[in-house]
């Protein structure tokens, strides 16, 4: 009798594609994303298009861009301070005034909250194809101690060991 | 149990969680899960609301007992024992 090969059996992992660029959606899957780590899930999230300019120092620098890729440096949000709402940006007010809102609700703000992504040692990924259209360079992006560049297999790999798949 | 119960019971780890939002007092309570051992309990103060409805669903998940909560002025308490 021949054995079947028992299914692969998903694991208590969530993956989560970071598509958005938008301040308001990158909360959503940060708090999600570490919500999921109070369940002692593994969590991998993935960056790609408009949300690898979140993951941008805004200090650091690269050299040796064309001129396609310094404009796309300079039109893009350069890091999480400088996101927009997804609505109600109102020219910059509505980013300033919910920061102000989250403040006194006690929220954390958006690097508080990669701070504590990264002490859970939730995963994240950065889709190279992304950070080529963009024109990023991996050297300008922020310090995180778990954090690697790759493509969509890398993606594809985790979420089909994951309970959870959810894409922002 | 009922609150006033639940008021008379004496945690082994008191979690102060008012002063951080979803998901401040999910996350504070399973970092403090690693000082108790199996079967001691554990109050967590919140004033988010949510946090009634979230603790009893995470303890369903990680196999916590969750046990009630109780009102207290400006904030609740939430009481669980470790699995």
């Amino acid at each position: 009798m021949q054995a079947t090969p028992s299914p692969a059996k998903a694991e208590d992992q969530l993956s989560l594609v970071v598509f958005s660029g938008d301040l308001d959606k990158i909360l959503a899957a940060m708090i999600i994303a570490i919500g999921a780590s109070a369940f002692d899930m593994k969590v991998n999230l993935f960056f790609t298009f408009w949300a690898t300019a979140a993951l941008r120092a805004p200090k650091k620098k690269s050299k040796g861009k064309k001129l396609i890729e310094k404009m796309f440096g300079f039109m893009l949000p350069k890091g999480m301070d400088k996101l927009a709402l997804s609505k109600m940006q109102m020219g910059g007010m509505g980013a300033a005034m919910i920061k102000g809102i989250m403040k006194k609700q006690h929220v954390a703000s958006l690097p508080e909250m990669f701070a504590t992504a990264a002490e859970l040692g939730i995963q994240i990924n950065i889709c190279e194809m992304s950070m080529k259209l963009m024109g990023f360079k991996r050297e300008e992006m922020i310090d995180y101690p778990n954090m690697q560049v790759c493509g969509v297999a890398t993606f594809l790999a985790d979420a089909a060991d994951s309970k959870i798949q959810l894409f922002i | 149990m009922t609150s006033d119960e639940l008021k008379k019971l004496k945690a082994v780890k008191i979690v102060d969680a008012r002063a951080v939002a979803c998901p401040g007092p999910l996350l504070a309570a399973k970092k403090a899960m690693g000082d108790l051992e199996s079967g001691e309990l554990m109050e967590v103060y919140s004033s988010d609301e949510g946090t009634k409805v979230d603790i009893p669903k995470w303890c369903g998940k990680m196999g916590h007992e969750y046990l009630g909560f109780a009102e207290s002025d400006s904030y609740f308490s939430v009481f669980l024992t470790k699995a």
